[in-house]
């Protein structure tokens, strides 16, 4: 894990496999395309996208009373709600659910949240075997490893990878790779697990405030076969996930599969609202850092975001460096601005792990700013004296050189010429991160100005 | 200070100016003698299959050509006999050996297939997950553009649960490469009874 490196060291660990880093590109490049696709089937693509901004803005500014509102309905439907100020909190809440209940067996579909609040880890330390269903998630409880992706956890591993993995705790034969093989290994596997679960712990898509449910949506069913056959359902939700109306469920789920995959929906997409007679069933609202979020004016935006995974699919920077390089629990774009709001320090380089292209706020299905507030954060940070001493150095270079034309002139020939005489030994050092894996354009001869004056002289 | 009260009294602090809701979440783009053919193709792409049957009867005669008859079926809808009668389980792990599960939608969406289906339709809500194969019987009068024609026909909370189906169990957590099949049902075929 990338706990104490720059986002450009952790990279580099997984660029030593060029092979690897092309298909990783070139896979998730492919989704991006799908999910234009199915954005480009919908003429109300741009409506659907402003509209869940709106709503999600709405909720931002009402969210102390929508919060109260999904809270008495959801009592009132016969089901615990319980608040958690942080990770901590959070993790407690659900260690205590599963003490009075006397839980041993539990099943677990992906939750993003609870990854945040290393809720595994901590069960485990407790003694219990968590059983994560979602495929690719149990593929990487496997290997020791946290998703590097929201929407595709596995999405670093190959097959043959996945084969060995499976061989080694599944059974499955030496050598096996085919996921349709492979697949039906997992499936056995888990409906035992779900068989016996006495409790399933959940995520949650959509909280909707005017009915006091929510919405989980999985392809896999792994939601639904943990919590309907358990007795005991504990739904972790961070309190941005709300929606005021059942009604804006239509946007957000027109909106979300197509963002993540290109898929017109999700197979499951469940309403939860009471837990079946003689079941329990618990909702914990999270906060661990997002009020401090909705403070930060620049920033709150980034709780919009419904974890659809879009901005890393087209990112240049992610496709090419994996969501491991980013070290928090959301990479990505969406990751790299909310995780300074979380420890600054720690992920000071990742707002840096762009090149502000601006394509993730395109794919955006809530129109967050991401890339405008990727700068910001660059802004924050370079203020808070955190940049690298190197990129500081040359940044103050660079303002002064850009700021004296005749300076900048001389700077641009000079330049031109010792590229031009300069042996690759020299150019291609460990101090040229532009070197890296990549080979500098040709010098032009002269500049654009040089170049202007000779051929527009008689205009 | 309970943590209810630190995030509502944080929140009260930091929110930002009161905006507005956007009203009237409704965009008719698809005629209506595009539905069925929308409807289909979009239940293609997620894996399902849509027959196209003039009465429920028809149903029967499919299933006979296509399960055996031998495992155990469980049907929902009058017209066809099931071999299990759910109503007699009261423990969902009872279904673990159910084959076939035969269900009633509620609504559908031409745009993706989704086919509502809330608690009262299902008897166990584990039902159409546990099952090996799914099939769902809906009245094409009840196929309707989009999410938002059906979010505004129904009542989420009118059951303690509900779900919008559309297509087989699946997923593509291997290599990007599709396999239908991952916990729940292997197929899903859908009746659309057009009148």
């Amino acid at each position: 894990m990338a706990e104490n490196r720059t986002h450009a060291e952790a990279a580099e660990e997984f660029l030593k496999d060029e092979e690897r880093t092309h298909w990783h590109d070139d896979t998730l490049w492919h989704v991006r395309t799908k999910r234009d696709t199915a954005a480009q089937k919908l003429p109300e693509w741009e409506v659907l996208r402003e509209n869940a901004s709106q709503i999600k803005e709405y909720v931002l500014s009402h969210l102390d009373e929508l919060l109260i509102q999904f809270e008495n309905n959801a009592t009132a439907n016969g089901v615990t709600v319980i608040w958690a100020k942080n990770a901590q909190e959070h993790n407690d809440h659900v260690y205590r659910i599963l003490q009075e209940n006397h839980v041993k067996n539990l099943v677990k579909s992906k939750s993003i949240l609870t990854e945040e609040c290393g809720l595994n880890h901590f069960l485990e330390a407790k003694g219990y075997d968590v059983v994560d269903t979602d495929l690719g998630e149990r593929i990487i409880q496997f290997n020791h490893q946290v998703p590097s992706h929201i929407v595709m956890p596995a999405i670093h591993l190959k097959k043959k990878e996945i084969g060995d993995i499976f061989h080694k705790h599944l059974g499955t034969d030496a050598g096996a790779d085919d996921p349709q093989y492979l697949t039906e290994a997992a499936r056995l596997h888990l409906r035992e697990k779900f068989i016996q679960a006495n409790a399933a712990i959940t995520g949650v898509n959509f909280g909707i405030a005017e009915t006091g449910g929510f919405v989980v949506c999985t392809n896999e069913g792994n939601a639904d076969m943990g919590t309907h056959l358990a007795d005991i359902h504990i739904a972790c939700m961070g309190i941005e996930k709300l929606i005021p109306r059942a009604a804006d469920l239509g946007v957000y789920l027109r909106l979300l599969a197509r963002s993540a995959t290109g898929q017109s929906i999700t197979n499951y997409n469940s309403h939860f609202h009471r837990p079946s007679p003689g079941k329990k069933m618990y909702i914990i609202l999270v906060d661990n850092g997002r009020t401090e979020q909705l403070g930060r004016e620049d920033f709150r935006n980034s709780l919009k975001c419904i974890r659809c995974g879009a901005c890393m699919n087209t990112c240049p920077i992610y496709r090419r460096s994996s969501g491991f390089s980013y070290g928090s629990t959301v990479p990505g774009p969406i990751g790299s601005i909310l995780s300074p709001g979380i420890d600054l320090k720690k992920h000071s380089t990742l707002p840096f792990a762009s090149t502000l292209c601006g394509s993730c706020s395109d794919v955006c299905p809530v129109k967050i700013n991401i890339h405008e507030q990727l700068y910001k954060w660059r802004q924050v940070i370079a203020k808070e004296g955190n940049p690298e001493p190197a990129k500081k150095w040359a940044m103050k270079l660079a303002g002064k050189v850009l700021g004296n034309p005749t300076l900048y002139n001389i700077m641009g020939k000079s330049a031109r010429t010792a590229l031009k005489l300069s042996p690759n030994s020299l150019i291609y050092t460990r101090f040229n991160a532009w070197g890296k894996k990549r080979d500098l354009p040709e010098v032009p001869k002269e500049s654009f100005k040089e170049w202007y004056k000779k051929n527009r002289t008689n205009d | 200070m309970t943590s209810r009260e630190q995030i509502l009294e944080a929140i009260k602090k930091y929110k930002p100016a009161a905006t507005g809701l956007p009203e009237h979440l409704s965009y008719p783009t698809l005629e209506v003698d595009q539905l069925i053919g929308q409807f289909q193709q979009s239940s293609m792409l997620n894996g399902g299959k849509t027959i196209v049957i003039k009465t429920v009867e028809e149903v029967s005669s499919y299933l006979q050509v296509h399960f055996d008859k031998q495992l155990q079926v469980v049907s929902l809808i009058p017209e066809l006999q099931g071999t299990l009668d759910i109503t007699k389980i009261l423990d969902p792990h009872d279904l673990e050996a159910v084959e076939l599960a035969v269900l009633r939608g509620t609504w559908a969406a031409a745009e993706n297939a989704a086919i509502w289906m809330p608690e009262e339709n299902l008897v166990h809500r584990a039902l159409p997950f546990i099952a090996q194969h799914l099939a769902v019987v809906i009245e094409s009068k009840n196929l309707v553009r989009d999410m938002h024609a059906i979010y505004e026909k129904i009542k989420v909370d009118e059951f303690g649960y509900g779900v919008f189906i559309a297509g087989p169990s699946k997923t593509a957590d291997i290599e990007q490469s599709l396999v239908i099949g991952a916990h729940g049902p292997r197929s899903m075929t859908v009746f659309l009874v057009s009148t």
